[in-house]
């Protein structure tokens, strides 16, 4: 983060505002080409800072963290100075001084005017603060979402299942772990527990929203900038909780549409012995008893969907990169990548691990 | 009091200075009658306020060490990316034990703990109130620690968080006994902190010193009777739910389960409201400490006495309102949520008005300035630091960004040691003379302090920068593409100096045993009743009650009637006075030691441990309980005799 390097927690300049809020409308009414490479695109750094905001919800949170920093900041820096005070006077005692009773006989009228101006002043400044508070409150559940893009995000240990509904003409899918959506386009997450209480927190984009089993709940968000957003789940919920993470990649609406058109498709029909041998194989173990490969025999519905697994930029909801070498080590022991997972290890001979992963690996 | 010849019962009469009078022969009569029982039989039934108070704050201080250490395994776990030292399961034992540790088994009891030490020699009582009951308090606490540990090593360590959250420690994803052991020493725990709470509001209510009525009691007892009725109304709270819990794991209920009627939610709820009052059972006797150590060092009265003990009250009933913003994060209605915003960012006005009390008490003052006042300086930093974030927490928009990240682990660090650990170092270094006669050195207390405070600035300042980059709390693992490994090998070398400081600490401690400074009654020119009597107090601390006059005893010029006579040196008689004003009302006889609150107390233990492998435990083991206590109560001839012949009729 480049802004915050002099002040690591104050926001220096909001990135947003000076590239233009008069830009997010025109984003989304004209579709702007964009000619970025898709190398590009895997090298972008991850992100995973409040103080950076890429939508217009966490930057609402950012100004209001500013406001309330600088008043923090004044208020802790006079209690400092009264002590400091104190400590600099000098004014030495002894345990055997004599204690000063004056203020028996007299009251003393300075210092109670000084506490009781302090203590009116942090009443003034705090009814400030709710003032801001509330009213930053209020500016997040504004947020426009008449042509929103719907989501279903489950929370599963530990793992991300994302449901995109039909959108203007495209199917509905099913993906996991990596979320994508369009720049300047609200976004509607409806958000479900499997298992346990998950939390979905993407910092760039919003604060959190929990995920309770038995109550459902909504985050609305809107990414302003494109970029690949961490989303660590952020309620403990158990072994693997540190590696349940989600990602999100905010890109602009031609790429997204491009997306999720590929996402809604079926997985190809393999063209090379090899990976055809990979995808018997899957549906013959018992990998297909859990996950689903849509134009496959393979249904489970008990872990992540895998049509598209090579779009995605992870393995494991963020334990491992996505390439044939960590595949291969992921499905050949995934406890020792992932202690603790739900994934068994399926007992595969070396050319069947090779043609399965030969398979995967095609399912772009 | 104007007259307090004529309100003393029957018997007793004040009298000016009695001390000199209270002939040696009385003297060892009053110590033979109060003292405890010899032996390994009689340190069992010992009920003496002062022997059972060290016990409890022995066991308090091998729980804060234990839990520290299960820190120090946290923090070099974490110390680089990609770690194993250990795993995931171990790493969530490992902070569910510290946080059950410190919140549970230190942080709330060491606070009574201490209480029940210095209140009943505050006030000027011969006894605390109860004394088999506190006792038996002692050992129900001990018993609970003893479950925790003996069932985590022997591999049933709860896994779920201090917090415990269904559903991941319900019946269906809490594996093994581990959340019903949590559960069982909740209720061991929560049955002891009860009990104290009734021990100590009996003693501060009812066993005052003539004269000291409420407007005059030190200000360590306000804030000590404050506290208390709020553990009164929180606690019950925690024991409804975690039984709810051992239900719902052991006999099929369904509180916690959505899919039958239950709520998830509900568990949040209950263990909040209990949750969050919790943090003030930690903070406000710290803020007692403070308001005791700060006048005598700044050799003058505390500035505000009337504003602080309000303050106390009204943040003791703001407190209660605050639980939510635990659960901003959940599908609570804005407008709720928006009541808890205000109440959270409100309850700074209280703490402030005593913060700036302070800083006009150290600022008229001379300061004398020794390692207690140290300790109490560096709440004035840490503290602070850690009120300001409590304020950015208590914001709906800023909470939805930092909860659950190291910011919060930040904030509640600074909170809890800026805001009781340090003032109780503090409390250490100014009450370790009255408990033990001999003075800590002073040298190693500067280093132990420095040490401490530069440690914990940088092992927890850096976690909330973190925080804001996105590292989530309770993580056994990070990936070194995050960033984030500079901050959390420097705040690793932070807990290690922190270690350095404890363990200078108890170098100390060790020291002083052996050539320590005598302290003698008053080694620090204090004001209140404790100071009076011999360091270490006598078993019945005071030979003769004194009589009270003003705020601060020791400093108003003496008047008479200066102390209580006629109270029995060879019978346990006390004076117990009114509530409001101290008045002198009766003259009753305390019980005898006994070995019975120890036996009721293991009769228990087996009861509630049973409870955790059969329902049927309630039923049988409540029959030892019966007996046991039956007999505790059960009175003897020679009391009664006693009793019958000390009593005079009016």
């Amino acid at each position: 983060m480049k802004t915050s390097r002099a002040f690591p927690l104050l926001v220096l300049r909001t990135p947003l505002r000076r590239a233009g809020m008069a830009r997010y409308g025109r984003a989304f009414a004209s579709v702007v080409p964009v000619v970025a490479a898709s190398a590009a695109r895997a090298t972008a750094p991850l992100e995973h800072s409040a103080l950076a905001p890429a939508g217009i919800q966490a930057e609402h949170i950012a100004r209001l963290w500013n406001l309330t920093l600088v008043v923090c900041g004044v208020v802790f820096a006079g209690v400092l100075v009264g002590v400091l005070f104190a400590l600099l006077r000098r004014r030495r005692a002894e345990h055997t001084t004599p204690p000063n009773l004056t203020s028996y006989a007299a009251p003393e009228r300075r210092t109670q005017r000084a506490v009781a101006g302090a203590s009116a002043l942090s009443v003034v400044l705090l009814v400030g603060l709710i003032v801001a508070d509330v009213s930053t409150d209020r500016a997040l559940s504004k947020l426009p979402v008449s042509n929103a893009l719907h989501i279903d995000l489950t929370g599963w240990q530990w793992w991300w299942q994302a449901h995109y509904a039909a959108d203007a003409g495209r199917p509905a899918f099913v993906t996991a772990n990596e979320l994508h959506i369009p720049v300047g386009r609200p976004v509607v997450i409806a958000l479900g527990a499997g298992d346990v209480i998950h939390s979905f927190w993407v910092p760039n984009l919003h604060g959190k929203k929990d995920l309770l089993p038995g109550i459902a709940s909504t985050i609305e968000f809107r990414a302003d900038r494109e970029g690949v957003y961490d989303g660590p789940c952020a309620e403990f919920c158990g072994t693997e909780h540190a590696l349940m993470a989600l990602r999100i990649v905010a890109e602009s609406p031609a790429r997204y549409a491009a997306w999720a058109a590929t996402q809604s498709a079926s997985a190809a029909v393999p063209t090379d012995a090899l990976a055809a041998r990979g995808m018997q194989v899957f549906e013959r173990s018992p990998c297909a008893s859990c996950h689903s490969v849509r134009g496959t025999s393979a249904q489970g519905l008990l872990a992540p969907d895998l049509t598209h697994l090579m779009s995605r930029q992870t393995l494991a909801a963020g334990a491992l990169p996505n390439d044939a070498a960590d595949l291969a080590r992921w499905i050949s022991d995934p406890n020792a990548v992932k202690p603790g997972t739900t994934m068994p290890a399926v007992h595969l001979s070396s050319p069947d691990l090779q043609a399965l992963v030969a398979w995967l690996t095609t399912l772009k | 009091m104007n007259e307090p010849d004529a309100a003393l019962p029957s018997g007793a009469s004040a009298r000016a200075n009695v001390e000199s009078e209270t002939s040696d022969a009385d003297r060892r009569s009053l110590a033979l009658t109060w003292a405890d029982p010899p032996g390994w039989l009689g340190a069992l039934a010992a009920i003496n306020h002062k022997t059972i108070a060290r016990r409890f704050i022995a066991t308090t201080f091998a729980s804060f060490l234990i839990a520290g250490l299960l820190a120090l395994v946290m923090r070099l776990q974490l110390a680089r990316p990609n770690n194993h030292v250990v795993g995931p399961d171990t790493y969530d034992a490992l902070f569910t034990l510290h946080g059950t540790t410190m919140m549970f088994l230190f942080a709330v009891p060491v606070m009574q703990a201490v209480a029940g030490y210095l209140i009943p020699l505050m006030v000027g009582a011969r006894s605390i109130a109860f004394p088999r009951m506190n006792a038996y308090a002692y050992w129900m606490f001990l018993f609970g620690c003893l479950t925790l540990y003996g069932a985590a090593l022997l591999g049933a360590a709860p896994q779920a968080g201090w917090f415990s959250y269904v559903p991941l420690a319900g019946p269906n994803y809490g594996l093994g006994k581990g959340p019903d052991i949590w559960a069982q020493m909740i209720t061991f725990t929560e049955l002891s902190a009860l009990l104290e709470a009734i021990v100590l509001i009996t003693t501060i209510l009812k066993m005052r010193a003539p004269g000291m009525s409420l407007n005059r009691m030190p200000l360590f007892a306000w804030a000590t009777l404050v506290t208390q009725f709020m553990v009164i109304f929180a606690m019950p709270s925690i024991m409804l739910a975690s039984t709810a819990l051992i239900l719902d794991r052991l006999v099929g209920t369904q509180f916690y389960n959505p899919s039958l009627g239950g709520d998830v939610l509900l568990w949040q709820h209950l263990f909040w409201f209990f949750g969050h009052p919790e943090v003030y059972l930690i903070f406000i006797p710290a803020l007692g400490f403070i308001s005791s150590i700060l006048p005598t060092f700044a050799r003058r009265p505390i500035f505000g006495y009337t504003a602080i003990v309000l303050a106390l009250i009204a943040t003791a009933f703001l407190a209660f309102g605050l639980w939510v913003h635990h659960m901003f994060a959940t599908s609570i209605p804005t407008l709720g949520k928006s009541f808890f915003t205000a109440a959270s960012v409100m309850i700074a006005v209280p703490s402030g008005i005593q913060i700036f009390c302070w800083v006009a008490t150290l600022v008229t003052g001379r300061l004398n300035l020794k390692t207690p006042l140290l300790f109490v300086l560096a709440f004035f930093f840490i503290l602070v630091i850690g009120g300001m974030t409590g304020i950015m927490l208590g914001a709906v928009p800023l909470d939805l960004q930092l909860h659950d990240t190291y910011f919060v682990v930040a904030h509640l660090h600074y909170v809890l040691l800026g805001g009781a650990v340090f003032p109780l170092f503090g409390a250490f270094y100014y009450w370790f003379p009255k408990v033990t006669g001999r003075l800590l050195d002073e040298r190693l207390g500067r280093w132990q302090f420095w040490l401490f405070f530069i440690g914990f600035n940088v092992a927890f300042f850096p976690m909330h920068w973190l925080g804001l980059h996105g590292m989530p709390r309770r993580i056994w693992t990070y990936s070194s593409g995050m960033g984030w490994s500079g901050l959390n090998l420097l705040s690793s070398i932070g807990a290690a100096t922190i270690t350095l400081s404890i363990l200078l600490f108890l170098v100390n401690i060790v020291r002083t045993h052996w050539r320590g400074e005598a302290a003698g009654c008053d080694p620090w020119g204090g004001a209140t009743l404790e100071w009076r009597t011999a360091s270490p107090p006598p078993p019945h601390n005071f030979d003769a009650i004194p009589v009270v006059h003003g705020r601060d005893p020791l400093w108003d010029a003496p008047r008479n009637p200066a102390y209580v006579s006629g109270l029995a040196a060879d019978a346990r008689e006390v004076l117990v006075t009114t509530a409001l004003d101290a008045e002198p009302d009766m003259r009753p006889l305390f019980p005898q030691p006994s070995i019975w609150p120890f036996v009721s107390a293991v009769a228990t233990t087996v009861l509630f441990i049973g409870s955790v492998f059969t329902p049927w435990a309630m039923v049988w083991g409540s029959v030892p309980v019966a007996v046991t206590l039956t007999a505790w109560f059960w009175p003897t001839r020679r009391q009664t005799a006693q009793a019958l012949a000390l009593e005079r009729k009016p």
